[in-house]
């Protein structure tokens, strides 16, 4: 079972969803997918899952690190990696990036680094990276907002007559706010090389998909003039043909889609939340049935390209990484207090810098405890 | 130099805009082939092509959300919302994506948006064209706010908030677009965006304000000079950040202050630049600053907007208290 929820109607939801590796393992096909992925043999299909593993792993350290202290806050992935490597790894360097909070995968593939991830989770900065550098924009905490600014930019790549696409990431909740629905008006009207790259992990925070919307995600875009595709979120190899094919459309001027990738949200909201106050465990079961790293897994097996040697590997890398990621949360030093008053603007206005200057005199009229020793 | 009216000088700095910086683009509802409700933009698609000068579909937060990704694309929006009540759909975009974005980017995101509100009242229209929202923008950390009050300075300022590279809220004195002055079109030897202006000299009362009513000000001063008061009129044209200077030296030379602004009291302008002055001008202060503003209520139906619009004889009021004329 794939969606849960009263009001929803379950069946109509699994037979329209686009899959294209079966729980189970097996390699199914779909006849619109299955070109979009013909380049990718089981030795590509093993670095998605290295992918997947390494994002896991991700997840897993930084929420132990939020447990000792050492991160503010965490917004766990799991349960997403196939949705977000798999639309990620479609991507190509100019494309842009404009995401929300828990794109932590899609970061990592844009070539984040692991202390640039933690900088905003570690209460230092709220932003990580240059986007310039990655290409990915500073994550945008205020729901559905980035996807204006992901509809803007591809109006901007038409202007400039580039054949690069922006991404939109963003979760079922941001279905309902207004920006979102307002971005679909905008790139329709405008036929902007964008996708919509919506993760309908079942949840915002407690409240079930069927709150948001009483029919499939998917199936509002094409009342915006957007073509959509409804596609197994756990699946990496569907949502990677499916994103290329979307990006494909946006780069020769089709103009935006809109993807529903179907998943489902392991973890709490974030390191704050309680999932047990709103869902059973059952449901949790159920879809650890549909993993995707396991079903993946279990595909590279049958096909002999998974070897333990191989397996070993995948597991040494996501330790590098994890360690990585230990190292560079630990190094985060605290900032000077003034550098609060920087770049608010270009240039601080002359009543700014007198706050500033104020407030740095406040601070030098505290003596520490090594002058009051030496009066 | 020529007479324009306050918004051809709009037009006209638009369209310099436009000649001068290639990824500058024109966005808003109505702005092409209609010129705008207001025709501030009359004739600029037609020269520039609808892909600098967009008509977009009737959405602020759209509007602004866009043109926050077309900032990050390289392009230098100006954004044109078509009346001040109109900003709130828009208003999370402005407040919490433009106004932060190099704040929350270590300055490596910056947003070089102009957003073109026409406001006040004073045109006898219906609910939601006739508000002064200033304040909410002003309170906002990230935002350039400014009104200009003159056709020189329309053109003038227009063209410095679009070379800003911070976001700039620019109001527009609707009442005052089909007023008409001298304009130079040229931006090398103007003030800079975020100075005051005084645009008429006194010796007794600083009489401080923007927008529409530097005009009813400038009105009152005239009129207070045949009663022998001296009213120096000081255009703030920058709301945001203020030009504490400017007003503290006309404080410390005339010793009264009286703050005059459409929009309503509470929290609003005036009270930052009261506060201010007092606290910098305290032992020069011969009387306490006094505010002439609208109430503190909706903006009222337009048959009686005249009873909520500061105009010359309130002004003039205050200026009697000020002075101890009247108490």
């Amino acid at each position: 079972m794939l969606t849960i929820r009263p009001g929803t109607d379950t069946s109509t939801r699994r037979g329209q969803l686009a899959r294209l590796i079966a729980p189970d393992g097996e390699r199914l096909h779909d006849s619109d997918l299955d070109p979009w992925v013909a380049d990718v043999f089981p030795e590509q299909l093993l670095s998605l899952y290295e992918d997947m593993v390494v994002a896991r792993r991700i997840d897993t350290e930084a929420t132990a690190l939020q447990r000792q202290g050492q991160l503010v806050l965490w917004p766990p992935l799991i349960g997403q990696e196939a949705a977000q490597i798999g639309s990620a790894r479609a991507l190509r360097i100019d494309d842009f990036v404009f995401s929300s909070y828990r794109e932590n995968a899609v970061a990592y593939v844009r070539g984040v680094t692991m202390t640039d991830l933690l900088r905003v989770w570690r209460g230092s900065q709220f932003s990580g990276w240059n986007p310039f550098d990655v290409g990915m924009a500073t994550p945008t905490v205020i729901i559905g907002a980035q996807t204006l600014h992901a509809v803007g930019y591809a109006m901007g790549i038409t202007k400039d007559g580039a054949d690069a696409a922006s991404i939109a990431y963003f979760g079922d909740g941001a279905t309902s706010e207004g920006d979102t629905n307002e971005a679909m008006v905008f790139a329709a009207a405008y036929r902007a090389p964008v996708v919509f790259f919506c993760q309908n992990n079942q949840y915002a925070i407690s409240e079930p998909v069927g709150l948001q919307s009483q029919k499939p995600l998917a199936d509002r875009a094409p009342g915006f003039g957007i073509p959509s595709i409804r596609v197994d979120g756990n699946d990496v190899l569907a949502v990677l043909a499916a994103t290329r094919m979307a990006l494909e459309g946006a780069r020769t001027g089709n103009g935006p889609m809109f993807i529903e990738a179907v998943t489902y949200r392991m973890g709490p909201h974030t390191t704050s939340d309680d999932p047990t106050r709103y869902r059973e465990p059952a449901e949790l079961e159920t879809w650890k049935e549909l993993d995707a790293i396991e079903r993946t897994r279990l595909l590279l097996v049958s096909d002999g390209v998974l070897t333990a040697e191989r397996e070993a590997l995948v597991a040494d890398r996501a330790k590098a990484v994890a360690k990585e990621l230990r190292d560079g949360c630990l190094s985060l030093r605290a900032r000077d207090p003034l550098t609060i008053f920087d770049d608010v603007y270009a240039e601080p206005p002359a009543s700014l810098t007198r706050q500033r200057d104020d407030y740095a005199a406040y601070l030098a009229s505290f003596v520490t405890g090594d002058e009051e020793a030496t009066r | 130099m020529s007479q324009l009216t306050l918004a051809k000088a709009i037009t006209t700095g638009l369209a310099d805009a436009l000649e001068a910086d290639d990824r500058v683009v024109l966005m808003g509802e109505d702005i092409g082939k209609l010129g705008g409700v207001f025709r501030v933009t009359d004739g600029l698609q037609a020269r520039f092509g609808e892909d600098r000068v967009m008509d977009t579909p009737l959405s602020e937060a759209g509007i602004i959300g866009t043109a926050v990704g077309l900032a990050y694309r390289g392009y230098r929006p100006v954004c044109e919302l078509q009346f001040d009540g109109f900003v709130f759909p828009g208003f999370d975009q402005v407040v919490a994506q433009v106004a932060k974005m190099r704040y929350r980017t270590h300055g490596q995101v910056s947003m070089p948006i102009t957003i073109r509100v026409p406001f006040g009242g004073g045109i006898g229209s219906v609910e939601h064209h006739s508000e002064s929202p200033e304040a909410y923008f002003a309170h906002t950390p990230g935002l350039k706010v400014v009104a200009c009050s003159n056709p020189q300075d329309a053109y003038t300022m227009i063209r410095q908030a679009v070379a800003s590279d911070d976001p700039v809220v620019f109001f527009e004195p609707k009442r005052r677009y089909w007023s008409k002055g001298d304009v130079i079109p040229d931006v090398e030897d103007a003030p800079s965006l975020d100075s005051a202006r005084v645009a008429t000299s006194g010796s007794d009362v600083t009489l401080v304000t923007y927008g529409p009513l530097v005009q009813t000000a400038l009105d009152a001063a005239r009129a207070a000079e045949d009663d022998g008061v001296s009213i120096e009129v000081v255009d703030l044209r920058s709301l945001a950040p203020l030009d504490e200077e400017a007003l503290v030296a006309s404080v410390s030379k005339t010793g009264r202050l009286v703050i005059a602004h459409e929009a309503q009291r509470f929290g609003g302008i005036g009270a930052e630049i009261a506060a201010m002055i007092t606290q910098r001008c305290f032992g020069s202060l011969l009387a306490p600053p006094l505010r002439v503003t609208g109430h503190d209520i909706p903006y009222p139906p337009s048959e009686l907007e005249d009873h909520y619009l500061p105009d010359v004889d309130r002004m003039l009021d205050a200026v009697d208290r000020v002075m101890g004329v009247r108490v």
